[in-house]
Order: structure tokens, then C-alpha cells, then sequence
């Protein structure tokens, strides 16, 4: 290959990178810019809440239980030595709140619901499904992205909120139950710890700009598709893996803002 | 269309998010919704606060009654004060009383320990903004650890 092809094709792939940057930026404001009518609007919100929220409960609850349990069981083991396994509360609490929660929900949201969503919407590209929903003067845009994407913003919160809850309570089942730390100084310890402001509001903001990084990044996949088999394999594919490397880079990200100082 | 099981089961969804945040809110994290009105607040000077942070807890014999709202440094003194928010159910608290940096465990969290002070005809019991007199501040190990090596060294002379 010449010189001068290989800059023609390092220029062209940084074109291609930031047309599509773009066109997902552009995709995302014209879907959400529109006020939605709201008796039109919230029962398609409603449905797709269903559809990501619900059920990908069972996953996020299951996980949550094991990962709190297993954080517990770890910690204890280290902490016991120290003669400081009382902290253990804290320390399952705090893992999950500032980092386990929002991060692991948006990895497992990311699979469970962000494929599904690009999958979906990759179909429904290439049986031409969206352009003739254009032929009738619905917007494509408005009618499936928009729903979809707010179902997945709101979800991704709750589904932390949840998952950091049965956590704390699957540490609470290995170290009270199991390991025999006192249920006083396991609460106590752990209240007088967690601070709302700090860890709370900052798992929520976590939770929700991970929502916001893995229902875009579905839905652009699925918007974009090649419309044949290969292309819609592929799309899920790269949801999956984009949207999960997005959410650990951003979780760096917002660490170091929320935590860095 | 929508049907009614979808929209029981979204309902229950968003509500048992809801529900989590609730219980983390006010059971783990232990936020307890408080009115200006149910605090005073009282202003110390110590000479030295160690560790002490913002929120610590001030106590009476073990028992929490404040947290320290505001750690400044006095412009002309160059000393730090401290200013507690502590719990209306507890103003009887004379002015004689004494406050000092404690450490709880030897290497642990500090906090402020007040100890009440006596009672007479002409004391009065302390209000809100009061300023505490009589305070301790923190011990810092270092300096014990370089008092004690001085101390070991002139012995041995």
C-alpha cells in the first residue's frame, strides 16, 4: 500500500468515527427533543419499562445477592485477621454503593436488556419496518427510539438502587447469619458511615449516566445496522462490548470527579 | 395494548425502586429528617483539631448529642474554630462545661468528648451560638512519641 492510500484510509476511518458520533448525537436530540405527548407517550414508556426494567429484575436481584454475599465472605476473611471484623457492614456497604452497584447493573443491563434493544431495533431496520412507519407519517424516532431510551434512563437507577439493597443484605446473611458478627455493630458501623449525600446521590448520578451510555449506545447499533443477519449479529455484538467498555471508562471518570480530590 | 398485568408489574417495578432508595436512605445511610428548629448551635476554639472532620459526632459519655458542622480558621487568632450543631433534646448543658478532641480506639475516628461541667446559682446552661471556653485539643501522637523519646534521653544523661 502506498503512503498516500494509508493517510487516505487513516483520515477516512476518522471521518467514518466522527460522522457516527454525530449521527448517534443527532439521533438521540431528535428522539428526545420533541415534548412527548403524554397520552400517547407514558404507555410506550410504560411498555418498554416492562420490557427492560422488569425483566431484568430477577438477573439483577440474583447477582446482587451473590456479589453482596461473596464481598462479605471475602472481606471477613481479611478483616478477621485485624480483629476489625465489625467493619465488614461498611465495607460491603460502601463497595457496593459507590462502585459495584451502578457498575455491575449497567454491565448486566447492558447485556440482558441493551442487546435485546438492538436487536430489536436492528430487525425492525432490515424488514424495512421503520421506513414504513416514515411512509405513514409517524416518526420512527419519536415513536420507537424516544420510549425506548427513557424506559432505560429511568430503569437503570432503580435497578441499582436495588441490586446495592440485596447486596447489603446478602452481606448481611454471610457475616450475621453465617459468620456471627454482632447485628448491632454491623448496622451501627454501617450507618454511621454511609453518608447520603456522598454515596447515595452519587451511586444515583452513576446509575443514571450509565442508563443513559447503554440504552444510547443499543439503540444507535440498532439504528445503524447493516440491514442483513450478519450485520444485526454484529451490532449486538458491538453494543455489548462498547457499551461495557463505556460504562468502566466512565465509572473511572466520574470516580475521580465524584471521589478524586 | 397495554394490558393491566404489564402495568401492575411496572408499578410494582418503579415502586420497589422507589423503595430501595427509601431504605437506603433512611436505614443505611441513617438520614433522619431534621428541622433547623431542633438545633442549637455552639462555637469552641481549640488550639489543635488533629483529625477532626466535619460531621464528626460530639459526645457526652459515649452518647452522641451534635455533630461539628464547620471547621475555620480564626483570622487574627490563627486558631481553629469549631462550630457544633447538637441536639435540642440536650441544652442542659452549663456553661463550665469542657470540650476536648478524643480519639476513639487508639488509632480510630476522633470525635469531641464534652464534659459537663458543675452547676451553681450564677451559672448559666448554654445556648444557642454560645462560645465553650474551656477546651482541649487534640493529642497527637507524633508530639507524645517526641516527648517521650526527650523524656527517655535527659533521663539517661
Amino acid at each position: 500500500m502506498s503512503p498516500i492510500n494509508l493517510i487516505a484510509a487513516i483520515g477516512r476511518y476518522a471521518i467514518e468515527l466522527v460522522s457516527s458520533y454525530g449521527k448517534a448525537g443527532l439521533m438521540l436530540w431528535r428522539a428526545i427533543a420533541h415534548i412527548p405527548n403524554p397520552k400517547k407517550g407514558v404507555p410506550l414508556v410504560i411498555k418498554q419499562m416492562y420490557v427492560l426494567g422488569v425483566r431484568s429484575m430477577v438477573i439483577i436481584l440474583v447477582s446482587g445477592l451473590f456479589i453482596g454475599m461473596v464481598l462479605a465472605l471475602q472481606g471477613y476473611n481479611i478483616l478477621v485477621d485485624f480483629g476489625t471484623e465489625d467493619s465488614l457492614g461498611p465495607m460491603v456497604a460502601l463497595s457496593l454503593l459507590r462502585e459495584l452497584g451502578p457498575v455491575v447493573t449497567a454491565l448486566l443491563f447492558a447485556g440482558r436488556a441493551g442487546s435485546a434493544l438492538t436487536a430489536e431495533i436492528g430487525l425492525m431496520k432490515s424488514t424495512e419496518q421503520l421506513s414504513s412507519l416514515e411512509m405513514m407519517a409517524i416518526d420512527p424516532l419519536r415513536q420507537i427510539i424516544a420510549p425506548r431510551f427513557w424506559a432505560g434512563v429511568i430503569s437503570m437507577p432503580l435497578l441499582a438502587m436495588m441490586f446495592s439493597l440485596v447486596g447489603i443484605f446478602g452481606g448481611h446473611l454471610v457475616g450475621v447469619e453465617w459468620k456471627g458478627i454482632d447485628t448491632g455493630a454491623f448496622w451501627s458501623i454501617l450507618q454511621a458511615s454511609i453518608e447520603w449525600r456522598e454515596d447515595i446521590v452519587n451511586c444515583l448520578i452513576k446509575s443514571t449516566v450509565f442508563g443513559v451510555v447503554v440504552t444510547w449506545i443499543a439503540l444507535y447499533r440498532g439504528y445503524e445496522v447493516q440491514p442483513n443477519p450478519e450485520g444485526i449479529s454484529r451490532a449486538t455484538t458491538s453494543t455489548v462490548v462498547q457499551a461495557s467498555l463505556a460504562v468502566l471508562a466512565l465509572d473511572f471518570l466520574l470516580t475521580a470527579l465524584m471521589f478524586g480530590n | 395494548m397495554l394490558t393491566r398485568k404489564i402495568e401492575l408489574l411496572v408499578g410494582l417495578f418503579l415502586l420497589s425502586g422507589v423503595l430501595a432508595f427509601c431504605v437506603l436512605v433512611f436505614n443505611v445511610a441513617n438520614v433522619k429528617v431534621d428541622t433547623k428548629d431542633n438545633h442549637y448551635t455552639l462555637v469552641a476554639e481549640f488550639n489543635n483539631i488533629g483529625g477532626l472532620k466535619v460531621r464528626a459526632p460530639v459526645k457526652v459519655g459515649g452518647v452522641v448529642v451534635g455533630r461539628v458542622a464547620d471547621i475555620t480558621l480564626d483570622d487574627r487568632k490563627l486558631v481553629p474554630i469549631v462550630t457544633l450543631t447538637m441536639d435540642k433534646r440536650y441544652d442542659h448543658f452549663p456553661e463550665t462545661s469542657s470540650l476536648s478532641i478524643l480519639t476513639s480506639g487508639l488509632l480510630g475516628e476522633q470525635f469531641i468528648g464534652l464534659t459537663p461541667g458543675f452547676v451553681d446559682d450564677d451559672i448559666e446552661m448554654l445556648g444557642n451560638g454560645d462560645r465553650v471556653e474551656d477546651t482541649r485539643g487534640a493529642l497527637i501522637l507524633e508530639d507524645l512519641i517526641g516527648q517521650l523519646l526527650y523524656s527517655m534521653s535527659s533521663k539517661d544523661k
